[in-house]
This record gives structure tokens, C-alpha cells and sequence, in this order.
């Protein structure tokens, strides 16, 4: 083996590879954001893929927060033209945006994502919570005669008589997820208004600030574990605790029945029609984000947006409602807002 | 004399046949070494045993895919139309539109073959894969005289399906699957006597293109394999040059002083860093100050070059040392210049050494998932064949390992097996390659 002639097959490997990146325009969509809106871009790029005659867009994790960072570094081939969110973007994000250059933006809402709770199928008997339950079994203190204590509670037939007499244990998204927000604001803040521990806070003379963050904060003396990872690791440490009761999303609990059995919250059961009509109190909407810049620039991208929330697809009975996306009623202003490229604050 | 005969006198009973105490006693600790040396190779041993063999249980099933062979009649009226064969118009039908027409067929299928079922035509969907339709349109735009004709598909069975001709889904567990019926199944039974449904070696999952998550009985490997292949390349290509140019300097020519001492403290540093740490440098540096693309295998294979090379220097420069002096003194000897006697006769002794080095570090490589994570590697991304050598460096892919991980974490189970038949493939090639590297060191290796 020569060495001279491996130095100069990887150095004119090197400089091909490099000369070509410098040539190369883009012809694929690159999208990147939330773990909750992933499957359902794949899907649609999938099917994509095999519909038209782009090639398949490529659509990375990462969480939303992280998807929306990159998707606001600035406008050009290599950065990239979708964002997906399972949050609005927040206003801190579209300044940063527009410091960047990418000042016009077309938000689209894709459907709903309903939050679950949901047990090990042959555990005990967690068939009906109320938010005011999650909120005294996991709020890391709770007023008392005028004074806050540590949350005292440990069974949860201590929060509620009807609840099995089983240690709490809680698996709940970690605070990089958009779905804890939901959750504590759909579900802590509520139980925190309905037991009146809110009243009872202000009373106490809290600020609203206060009283809204200690409703909010969530015990850490390991009743509740904060899952970091994905729902896969929710499940697997349910199904090592029977007693465990653990936070997902609607689809993921659809792709499992047979392993998990979900508990209604508020009397409501989730599934895809008390979703849509907003029954079922914990959901949230789902998003993508289109730089406008872009269209028109990549091949494909508004055909892409435009097949994601086409009737057959994003509406009842398609491949993203059969996944476990709660359809949304008001898909058609979606698809018109794409047609006519509509950005956010034109408009609406 | 005297004194002799005293301390034997002394000393206390001697036999060469019964063994004193302290003999006894260190006899025995001996033993008990040896004891505990064979325990803890047997642990090991015992633990290896359980992680290939669950690695095997689990993984095996995912070379076999579940197939239906099912005649379907494509209705011109649906695929066609205006009915001018025209490929072009006919594109305008999508995939959606072609379900019907393989529902029909199935359901077809079922009353042909005689099987009385409560399930509706209409649910038949939950039998075939959705990937189906593509096929089906495919062939019909490929060739538009199909149209009309009843033609014979081999489709695949939805992961269900598949799952529970692999034992993975049973009639207990979908009594509480929403997605499938023990209906389904008991049809899925009586096709199976037919042969109409099969299940057979799956050449796609090692060959084929990563899916989405509605659809894990399409996944395959192949083009995230061919994205580690092409990241292999960019290290092998830059890390052997560069790790053996600074090997043989810093070993051959190098003044030994306190500057080549920080820096080979810092290479041997630079061998424990954890990856992760690479792929951090990686996203500043290629991605976001150089401005590379996203994703790709080139900046992939940039990061793991980075983290590959302190692993090839330390491996060339043992194995350059370990050369001995007296061949380079000969050379010296008959007039060869410096460079001569490393090029000439150093180096080609110590190529076995330094070769077994690089494979065992691109071995590494090759496993590595961590700095992948973030430069883009991980997600929907294998989807696209490379069409060309360029294109596989720079467009869009990911690699074996973040391929795993991204199966790993799928919401449908079907994806877990998935992940473990990945792991077979993975461990295939690593084992390929540190066999490699045996061989090249039994074969040509010299001890001195």
C-alpha cells in the first residue's frame, strides 16, 4: 500500500466533496422540530415522496424549541424551511426571527394532539381523574390553615377516596417537552383553581405570579419522575411499576391499547371526537411553520404544505387521523391560508 | 557444620509428602485466585451469552416480513380517468385513490377463497401495509397497459398482521387493539392455509429505505447503511493520512522537548473525550461556521474523523515503536537519509500494526450514535437513495446506529423488533471488521 496514493485519493475525495457543497442548490425540504409532530411529517413525506415527483423530505427531531431556533437562524438553502411545533411560537421567537431576516412566516395548524393519562392495562384501577387529583397528588406543597406544607399526600386514595390505595407514582414529560406546559396549565393550574389551593394562596397574600408558579411546581421527593426521553421510556417504566401512571400523547396511546389502558379526566374520555369538540380538556393545537422566503426557492416545499393539510390527508378518515391527529374542523382556512401564502399577522 | 545441624535440629519436621501449614496456606490462596479469575471470566462469558442471545431472540424476526399475494382488478375508471393511458394524467390519481381498488381485491380474495368473516370489505385495510397503494400506482404508472387487467401483487401485510404470525401480537392482545380485529386474524388464519399469506426472508429490511411511523413493515436499513459506508469513507480517507503523518513525525522526527509533550499528553487526552463532545465541536464548526449542509454524511464523517484520529495516532505510533532501532540504525548504516529509512523500512513494518489500528478506531466509528444526535442525523431522514457519489456525501442521511435509535423510540412496537434486527446488522459489520483486523495482524505481523 502506498501512502502517497491514499494521501491523494482522500485528498481529491476531500476537495471534490467540499468543491461540491459550494455547488449544490438544494432540491429536498429539510424540516426539524417537535417529537410530537414527527410522525405525522413523516407520514406525510412519505407519502409525498410517492405522490409527487420531489424527492422525500427529510424531517429531523429535536423538540420544538429546538426546531424553531434553527428555523430562525435566517433565510437561505442551508437553513431550514420548516419548522414543527407542538406550541405556538412564542413572541420572544418571532422577534428573534425577524432579527434574523425571516420576517414572513405561515403558521399552519395541522390538527390537535390530545394529552392522556394513562395506566399499565392490568394494573389498578385508575379509570377516572380529575385535574384537582393530579394537582393535590403532585404539587410540591399545598396551603394549610394559612401556611404552605409539603405535600403530605402518598397514596392516591389520599387525594381521592376513589382512587386505588396505591403509592403515587407519576411519569410526567420533563420541562424541555411542550407537552408539560399543557399539562400544567391544563391540569395542575385547573385542579389548582378547582381545590381552591388558588383562593386559598391569594388569601395567604401571594402575588398572582407566585401563587401561579407554586400551583405549578411539582414535588420532588420522587412520587413524580420527570421523563426526559420519549414516550417509549414513559412506557417502559410503566410497565416496571404496575402502579406507575404516566402522561402521553393521544396517538402513542393509540398505537398501544393493547399494553395501556387510559383514564378519562373529568368524566371525558379522550378520543378523537371529544377532542375535536374540545370535551376533553387537555389538548393542544399542533403547528408547522413555512418560511415564505423559501417557497418558490425549494422545489416542493408548498406543495408539501399544501398535501399536509389536504382534505385526504390531514382531514377525517386520512392517514394522520388514523395515526391518532385529532382532525381540525377548520382545515379549509388552512389550506386557503396556504394558497394564498398568507403570513402571520397579514389577515388574521 | 554445628550450626547447621542446630537449626535443623531447630526447625520443625520437614516431609516432601505432607505440606506444612504455610505451604497449605499458600497453596490455597493460589487457588482461590484462580477460583475467583475463572469466576469472573465465566461472568463475563455468561453476560456476553445473554446479550447476544437476547440481541438474536429478539432481532431474528425482523429478517422475515409477512407477504399477501392478491390479484387486484385496476378499474380504469378509478386510475384512469379520462382513459388515455397517459402516465402524466394518470399521476394526478394519488395514492389514495388506488386504496379502494386493493380493499376491493382483498375483500375479493376473502370470499373467493371461501372464508366467511364479520368483517366489513370496508375494514379490510386493516390487513394490508399501507404501503401497498405505492406499489400499486407505481406499477400502473410504469406501465399503463395494466390497466383494465387483473393483475397479481405481492403486497405487505400490516405490522399486525405480521406481528402476529411472529407471535408478537396474540388474540388476547388484540381484543384491545383498536387497529386489528381477532376477525382479521381468523382471515389472516384461513389465508395462511391457502398460501396466500407468507411469510418470507426480507430482503428489504437490509436493503431498503427508512419509513414513516404508520408503516414499520416497510423499514429497512439499507440507505442509512449506505450513509455510514460513505461517512467510513470521508474518515478513512482524511484520518489515516493525517494519523499517521503526525504519528510518524511526532515519533520519528519530533525533538523531544516540553512542546511535544503537551501535545502528546493532549492526543492521549483528546482518546477519552466522550463523543458527544465531538459532535458539539462538529455543529459550530461545520455546520454553522462553515456552512455545511445538515445531515450530511460528509460532516458526519468530518465529526468522527475528529474522534477516531487520537485512537489511529496512539495505535501507529505502538506500533512504530515497537519497530525495533536496530532496523533503522542498518538503514542509517548503508547511507539511507532519514526519510529513507521511515519510508522505506520503518513504515512498511509497521503497517500491519498501524492498519489493525485504524479498524479497530473506524470500527469505533462506525457504532458511534452520540454526535450524530446533533448534526442531524436522527429522524425521518433515510429516505432517498444517494444518486451519486457526490450526492451521497452531502445529501440528507443518516447512519446505522441513529437509525437504531430513531426505531427505538417509534411509538409502534413492531418498530422495537426493528431496532433489534439493526442491531444484528450493526454488529455484523463490526465483527466483519475486527475480523479483518486479526487476520491483517496474524497474517503480516513480525515479532522481533
Amino acid at each position: 500500500m502506498s501512502i502517497t496514493k491514499l494521501t491523494t485519493a482522500s485528498t481529491v475525495i476531500a476537495l471534490a466533496a467540499s468543491g461540491a457543497a459550494l455547488a449544490q442548490s438544494r432540491d429536498n425540504v429539510q424540516i426539524a422540530g417537535s417529537s410530537t409532530v414527527l410522525p405525522y411529517a413523516s407520514i406525510v413525506a412519505e407519502a409525498f415522496g410517492e405522490n409527487f415527483d420531489y424527492p422525500t423530505p427529510v424531517v429531523e427531531s429535536g423538540g420544538s424549541s429546538a426546531g424553531l431556533k434553527r428555523f430562525c437562524e435566517g433565510v437561505g438553502e442551508n437553513t431550514i424551511d420548516i419548522a414543527n411545533a407542538s406550541r405556538a411560537m412564542r413572541e420572544g421567537e418571532i422577534e428573534a426571527c425577524a432579527a434574523n431576516g425571516v420576517d414572513e412566516i405561515i403558521e399552519v395548524r395541522i390538527g390537535y394532539d390530545g394529552i392522556v393519562f394513562a395506566s399499565q392495562i392490568d394494573g389498578p384501577e385508575f379509570t377516572a381523574f380529575e385535574p384537582s387529583d393530579w394537582f393535590l397528588a403532585l404539587a410540591a406543597e399545598l396551603p394549610q390553615d394559612g401556611a404552605m406544607v409539603t405535600n403530605p399526600n402518598a397514596q392516591w386514595s389520599d387525594v381521592n377516596a376513589e382512587l386505588p390505595a396505591v403509592d403515587i407514582a407519576a411519569f410526567i414529560p420533563g420541562t424541555k417537552h411542550g407537552t408539560r406546559e399543557v399539562f400544567e396549565e391544563k391540569v395542575l393550574l385547573q385542579g389548582c383553581e378547582d381545590t381552591g389551593a388558588m383562593q386559598a394562596m391569594m388569601d395567604m397574600g401571594m402575588e398572582e405570579d407566585a401563587v401561579e408558579s407554586a400551583c405549578m411546581a411539582v414535588r420532588t421527593d420522587g412520587a413524580s419522575v420527570d421523563i426526559d426521553g420519549d414516550y417509549t421510556e414513559t412506557l417502559a417504566r410503566i410497565s416496571s411499576n404496575p402502579d406507575g401512571v404516566g402522561v402521553f400523547g393521544l396517538a402513542f396511546y393509540e398505537n398501544n391499547t393493547d399494553t395501556l389502558k387510559v383514564a378519562t379526566m373529568g368524566g371525558v374520555e379522550p378520543n378523537v371526537d371529544t377532542i375535536s369538540s374540545g370535551e376533553y380538556p387537555v389538548s393542544r393545537p399542533l403547528y408547522f411553520y413555512i418560511k415564505k422566503a423559501h417557497l418558490g426557492v425549494i422545489p416542493g416545499l408548498k406543495d408539501y404544505a399544501m398535501f399536509f393539510v389536504a382534505d385526504e390527508v390531514a382531514g377525517d378518515g386520512g392517514p394522520l387521523a388514523e395515526y391518532g391527529l385529532v382532525p381540525d374542523p377548520e382545515l379549509a382556512a388552512t389550506q386557503e391560508k396556504i394558497e394564498n401564502e398568507t403570513t402571520m399577522g397579514e389577515g388574521s | 557444620m554445628t550450626d547447621a545441624t542446630a537449626a535443623a535440629a531447630l526447625a520443625p519436621k520437614k516431609s516432601i509428602i505432607t505440606v506444612d501449614d504455610r505451604t497449605q496456606k499458600r497453596n490455597a490462596a493460589e487457588k482461590r485466585f484462580r477460583a475467583y479469575g475463572i469466576a469472573a471470566i465465566a461472568a463475563g462469558m455468561v453476560f456476553l451469552v445473554v446479550l447476544l442471545g437476547s440481541i438474536l431472540l429478539n432481532g431474528v424476526t425482523a429478517f422475515q416480513q409477512t407477504f399477501i399475494q392478491v390479484p387486484v382488478y385496476l378499474d380504469p375508471a378509478k386510475v384512469d380517468k379520462e382513459g388515455n393511458r397517459d402516465p402524466e394524467e394518470m399521476a394526478k390519481v394519488s395514492t389514495f385513490g388506488y386504496k379502494p381498488l386493493l380493499i376491493e381485491a382483498m375483500a375479493e380474495l376473502v370470499t373467493e377463497r371461501g372464508i366467511e368473516t364479520e368483517i366489513a370489505p370496508g375494514d379490510m385495510d386493516a390487513l394490508f401495509s399501507s404501503s401497498a397503494v405505492a406499489q400499486l400506482r407505481d406499477r400502473v404508472l410504469a406501465n399503463p397497459d395494466l390497466v383494465g387487467e387483473t393483475v397479481s401483487f405481492n403486497i405487505l401485510a400490516a405490522s399486525r398482521v405480521d406481528g402476529y404470525l411472529k407471535d408478537r401480537v396474540s388474540r388476547d392482545s388484540v381484543a384491545r387493539d383498536k387497529n386489528i380485529d381477532a376477525g382479521h386474524l381468523d382471515i389472516v388464519d384461513a389465508l395462511r392455509a391457502e398460501g396466500d399469506v407468507v411469510k418470507r426472508f426480507n430482503w428489504d429490511f437490509i436493503l431498503g429505505s427508512d419509513a414513516s411511523e404508520s408503516r414499520p413493515e416497510q423499514a429497512g436499513m439499507g440507505v442509512a447503511m449506505l450513509g455510514s459506508f460513505f461517512m467510513m469513507l470521508v474518515v478513512l480517507g482524511l484520518s489515516l493520512p493525517i494519523g499517521v503523518a503526525a504519528s510518524i513525525y511526532l515519533e520519528e522526527f519530533a525533538p523531544q522537548n516540553r512542546l511535544t509533550d503537551v501535545i502528546e499528553v493532549n492526543i492521549s487526552n483528546l482518546a477519552a473525550v466522550p463523543s458527544i463532545v465531538f459532535g458539539i465541536l462538529g455543529l459550530a464548526v461545520f455546520i454553522q461556521f462553515m456552512e455545511f449542509p445538515q445531515s450530511a454524511p460528509l460532516v458526519g464523517g468530518l465529526v468522527l474523523t475528529l474522534m477516531t484520529l487520537p485512537t489511529i495516532i496512539i495505535s501507529t505510533r505502538a506500533a512504530l515503536k515497537s519497530v525495533p532501532p536496530s532496523i533503522r540504525d542498518a538503514a542509517l548504516g548503508v547511507g539511507a537519509s532519514k526519510m529513507q529509512s521511515v519510508f522505506h523500512h520503518v513504515l512498511p513494518l509497521a503497517m500491519p500494526g498501524i492498519l489493525t489500528g485504524t479498524i479497530i478506531g473506524l470500527a469505533q466509528a462506525l457504532g458511534e450514535t452520540a454526535p450524530l444526535l446533533l448534526i442531524g442525523m436522527v429522524g425521518y431522514i433515510a429516505t432517498n437513495y444517494p444518486d451519486g457519489i457526490s450526492s451521497g456525501f452531502l445529501d440528507p442521511n443518516s447512519a446505522m446506529p441513529a437509525q437504531i435509535y430513531e426505531w427505538a423510540k417509534r411509538a409502534d412496537p413492531a418498530y422495537y423488533e426493528r431496532a433489534w434486527g439493526g442491531i444484528i446488522i450493526l454488529l455484523v459489520f463490526l465483527f466483519a471488521m475486527n475480523a479483518i483486523a486479526i487476520l491483517l495482524r496474524r497474517k503480516f505481523e513480525r515479532r522481533w
